[in-house]
């Protein structure tokens, strides 16, 4: 058994949400200038530059790079050996975004009730995944969501005949659906398989790999390489203005299903895809 | 194609714009986004004057997050526009000529735009860090209990944005993807 103080919990939250939003992290922007070399039309070319030159001033100045500084989904692994003390994880982590939020000057976003819109005025609560693991380590991650991409994100529960290429449709149906409006270049996470909630975690977790990585079944990491460059022959281009680079990356994770269903999700994130993380 | 303007606009300042052009914006603007706008609606419903001169306006939708000690404004980037587009012909009817925002505007928008030889530009989404740096002052001028929703008035300097909607109703997200695709289409072959 091994204690952890929520106290070391909140302030980890703390200083994550405010680095989250002040650097963004490496792999995004060395793709950002990797898809800025590759792009031949003009007007292109100067809007990443001109978001990349955002990431630096806002690395150096230490001010939030977007102004919606989002709702904080948080993704929590607890090692099955680990016992917190001193209060509720959940409280632990909500103060940690609480505290964050407001010594780090980052936007209130939160209303306490979607129809009866109040702003919490602290930007709690965050949305919190727990998973289980083995071992006495506690990991945490915070990904601050803005809802100008989250908006264009969607769900469909395809029929198992429409198949691989009812899968294909559906993403680049979304991505053209949500064009300018989710601040490209896009980050686009595709969950498939699972139950109609579980698609869309499983989207959302794709969201949080490294722009780098591939998923490692090979017929997924194909799709993924296949699926980037069909969004990208859509010539939606930086911030819909036109051009090659419409999307950084396409993520799939994929869960096992029911033999009646293919659930697909497609969770749409902007250029700032802000997610940080440390293990306690 | 680099253009420097002055607010307030006018018609003849803004009638040669093209979708595309990259427009250096000095002067002020107001900044109001959902629950101002719809504030103002409910103004103009009891004929009551609205806040602040609306004849050759720019409003430029923003939230922005909170001001750091010492600074003038915290990061302020465009939020997205369509959320505004059930307010806007009101505004363009009573003089509004200008918009920075980011997104797709719907067809009365573009209706009244044309109608009015107005304009629409957008600011680079989530650009929030360079923006701010391009606003020299601000100063809440209604609706200070909304927070980052109150109507603010901005002095900008070289604030820059592009050109989507002009004053013929020309959409740059039609017609820069289509040029664009038009010439990669004619480089692959």
């Amino acid at each position: 058994m091994r204690n952890i103080d929520s106290k070391e919990v909140t302030l980890a939250v703390k200083a994550l949400v405010m680095d989250a939003n002040y650097f963004l992290p490496e792999d995004v922007l060395s793709a950002l200038k990797e898809n800025k070399k590759k792009e031949k039309w003009l007007l292109a070319t100067n809007t990443l530059g001109m978001i990349i030159e955002n990431a630096q001033i806002a690395e150096r100045d230490m001010v939030p790079m977007c102004q919606d500084t989002g709702m904080v989904v948080v993704f929590v692994e607890i090692g099955q050996e680990v016992h917190v003390e001193n209060g509720l994880l959940e409280d632990a982590i909500n103060q940690g975004i609480r505290e964050g939020y407001e010594e780090g000057y980052l936007r209130k976003s939160v209303v306490s009730d979607p129809l009866n819109r109040k702003n919490t005025g602290d930007n709690t609560p965050g949305v919190i995944h727990y998973t289980l693991v083995a071992g006495d380590q506690l990991k945490i991650m915070v990904a601050p969501k803005g809802f100008g991409s989250e908006n264009m994100s969607r769900l469909k529960m395809l029929k198992p005949s429409e198949g691989l290429q009812g899968v294909k449709d559906f993403i680049l149906e979304t991505v053209e659906l949500a064009g300018p409006n989710a601040c490209p270049p896009m980050v686009v996470g595709v969950g498939i398989g699972g139950t109609f909630d579980k698609c869309t975690l499983l989207a959302k977790q794709a969201l949080m790999r490294k722009l780098d990585q591939y998923n490692e079944n090979p017929f997924y990491r194909d799709l993924e390489i296949e699926m980037l460059d069909k969004i990208n022959s859509l010539g939606i281009g930086p911030q819909g203005f036109g051009g090659q680079t419409t999307a950084l990356k396409v993520s799939i994770e994929y869960f096992p299903t029911h033999i009646a269903g293919l659930p697909i999700a497609v969770n749409i994130n902007c250029h700032a895809t802000r997610h940080k993380e440390v293990v306690l | 194609m680099d253009i420097k303007l002055n607010t307030p606009l006018t018609k003849e300042s803004i009638k040669n714009l093209k979708p595309g052009d990259n427009v250096y914006l000095t002067g002020t603007i107001y900044a109001a986004r959902d629950a101002a706008h719809k504030k103002m609606m409910e103004l103009l419903d009891k004929n009551e004057e609205l806040p602040f001169d609306i004849k050759g306006a720019v409003i430029y939708y923003v939230g922005p997050s909170p001001t750091k000690e010492g600074e003038v404004i915290g990061s302020a980037g465009p939020t997205t526009s369509l959320r505004m587009d059930a307010y806007t012909p009101r505004l363009l009817d009573l003089g509004l000529l200008g918009m920075i925002g980011k997104g797709r505007r719907n067809d009365e928008v573009k209706a009244k735009i044309r109608e009015h030889g107005a304009v629409y530009f957008a600011a680079i989404g989530g650009a929030g860090a360079l923006i701010k740096k391009t606003i020299l002052s601000q100063e809440t001028v209604a609706y200070e209990e909304l927070g980052p929703e109150a109507i603010r008035k901005l002095v900008v300097k070289d604030f820059p944005v592009t050109v989507i909607i002009d004053a013929k109703g020309d959409d740059l997200y039609e017609i820069g993807r289509e040029e664009y695709l038009n010439w990669k289409h004619a480089e692959d072959k």
